[in-house]
């Protein structure tokens, strides 16, 4: 009996190993294959039976890759338009957040299923009115055309608005009757309580804002004020069939995001378990 | 006693400051569009982005063209392809990571990498992968298999992308469910002699529940409105073009490549529709299946 157990444990332990490994060949593989084109020439990518290694590890087909896209340019717009969007959502949801949890104010149940309405509506709804108000601005192929649907979070609201509930009301009425100003007891005492649920929507909002792609190829059909996404969606036009440059193109698009995963891994789980089922 | 505490009733005015940028905001960037995407379902598109309302025009329109019919299905089917597998497979990493096994946090990485990769480097490298010609997937088998051209298999492999995009996400959301089940009601029913799969189907799987649904509802959604992954892999030269065209690919294409943003305007009100009664179904049905006591 306690040998039968033993071994069917070993078993289970065998297989769940077997499986998790399995799985992780298959989501590890493409990315290997991406690199390993990535050296080769056009010809050698397509041998056939395959070459698995390329002959000589020539970074031409970077070099090809940087010269049809302006990588410096793609790489700016991205770091503004993420860093803008995570700062201005962490910042007014974090205001509205905080008043709709801990302070009366006239209309705010009104104003609150304003931010719920909006969660419930897919993006795309917005997108070509959204789109003609740029326009009529005049403000397309910006920075500011980029960032503009992202200004404010509904997300984000109703995220910190949970994080500020689950704070007790004693700390800010103590901090308030010790002298504290309304806006000294929300900057000073309750916002840099915080601290992880901030954390956890800049980290939601940084991976979304880096994968979207239908907003930067409407607003910005320059070259030089596309994102990486959009930018690799026209190298891919501009060569179809050449894979090793491609496979260049979008390792060097993703290298960035995947190096800031690799040093704060924790908190991008953490933040993405937190702030999960959006 | 909360109502009338000194810091809540005198915040007043701080309040509405406080979330003026927030509804503000919603309301210029989201409301007023909202409306008016109904608006221009019901109108035609004239030069210089002005619109003439028209009725039901757009919609008869729409309801008419088999192109329209064409990309609902394969929106519907995408879903189905997608959503029950994904489920299954995320839950099935999750249980797995959630065991007492070594190098835990470096398989959770492993699953959740994609999840840090613009959809759009993503695609690109599974489209080279499953090339006709060149892709290592034919040329190491020696097929000629059109995983990405044959109008029936097209669907498919996009699916397949979507489900390995996602299932590194899914894992995490529904690990943190799983570590939020109580560790003692597993030693009283190993004390009872409760088999581990009974154990799964009785302790595990309920009290994951609510997880489930949440990741349901957001799976669900997400494969309805799908467009970067399928834009990215099937392009415009495409034979297989149409049998891959979502509705949103559709919308994408009719309002900011063909221009015509009434009749895109139906196109996306009508998937909102549709991913509404999704969701509705879906909380109806829930009452059968989450579990929600703890």
């Amino acid at each position: 009996m306690e040998t039968s157990m033993k071994t069917n444990r070993r078993l289970g332990e065998g297989l769940t190993y077997t499986v998790l490994i399995l799985g992780s060949v298959v989501m590890i593989f493409p990315f290997v294959w991406m690199v390993l084109t990535c050296f080769k020439t056009q010809a050698e990518s397509m041998a056939i039976p395959p070459q698995i290694l390329p002959s000589h590890w020539d970074l031409e087909n970077f070099v090809t890759a940087l010269q049809s896209l302006p990588f410096v340019n793609l790489y700016i717009n991205t770091a503004l338009l993420i860093v803008l969007r995570v700062i201005c959502a962490v910042v007014f949801s974090s205001m509205a957040g905080y008043a709709f949890a801990k302070l009366n104010f006239p209309c705010k149940n009104l104003l609150f299923s304003i931010v719920l309405v909006q969660m419930m509506l897919p993006s795309q709804i917005f997108i070509t009115p959204q789109y003609l108000m740029l326009a009529r601005m005049g403000q397309t192929n910006t920075i500011f055309a980029l960032v503009f649907p992202g200004i404010v979070s509904a997300f984000g609201t109703f995220f910190l608005r949970q994080t500020y509930l689950g704070i007790p009301n004693e700390i800010a009425e103590a901090a308030y009757l010790d002298g504290c100003t309304k806006w000294q007891t929300f900057t000073k005492v309750m916002f840099p309580l915080t601290g992880s649920s901030c954390a956890a929507l800049a980290i939601f909002t940084a991976v979304f804002a880096y994968s979207d792609l239908m907003w930067p190829l409407i607003c910005n059909t320059d070259l030089n004020m596309m994102t990486l996404s959009a930018g690799l969606s026209t190298l891919n036009g501009q060569y179809t069939t050449n894979f090793p440059v491609l496979m260049a193109g979008s390792l060097l698009a993703m290298v960035p995001m995947v190096v800031l995963y690799l040093i704060f891994q924790k908190q991008f789980i953490q933040g993405i378990a937190m702030t999960g089922g959006k | 006693m909360q109502k009338t505490s000194k810091l809540s009733r005198d915040g007043a005015v701080w309040g509405l400051l406080m979330v003026a940028p927030t509804i503000i905001g919603l309301l210029v960037l989201n409301i007023w569009p909202f409306i008016e995407t109904i608006y221009m379902s019901f109108s035609k598109s004239l030069p210089f982005g002005e619109f003439e309302f028209e009725g039901l025009d757009n919609y008869i329109e729409m309801f008419q063209n088999p192109e329209f019919w064409k990309a609902t299905g394969n929106t519907i089917l995408f879903c189905i392809l997608t959503v029950p597998v994904g489920i299954f497979l995320a839950l099935l990493v999750a249980v797995l990571l959630n065991s007492k096994i070594r190098g835990r946090t470096t398989f959770r990485a492993i699953f959740f990498l994609p999840m840090v990769v613009a959809p759009a480097a993503v695609a690109m490298v599974w489209k080279w992968i499953f090339n006709t010609q060149y892709g290592i997937l034919n040329t190491a088998f020696g097929q000629n298999v059109g995983w990405l051209t044959d109008p029936h298999l097209v669907l498919l492999t996009c699916a397949v992308v979507q489900i390995w995009s996602n299932i590194g996400y899914d894992a995490v959301l529904l690990l943190a469910g799983l570590q939020n089940v109580s560790q003692t009601l597993y030693e009283a029913a190993d004390l009872d002699g409760a088999s581990k799969v009974r154990q799964f189907f009785s302790i595990t799987l309920p009290m994951v529940s609510p997880t489930l649904f949440v990741v349901l509802i957001m799976r669900l959604m997400s494969s309805l409105k799908v467009f970067d992954l399928v834009y990215m892999m099937v392009d415009d030269a495409n034979p297989a073009l149409n049998d891959a065209q979502t509705l949103m690919s559709l919308f994408y294409r009719e309002s900011f490549i063909a221009g015509d943003k009434g009749y895109a305007s139906a196109i996306v009100v009508w998937t909102v529709l549709l991913i509404g009664i999704v969701t509705v179904i879906q909380f109806v049905g829930q009452k059968k299946w989450v579990n929600y006591e703890v």
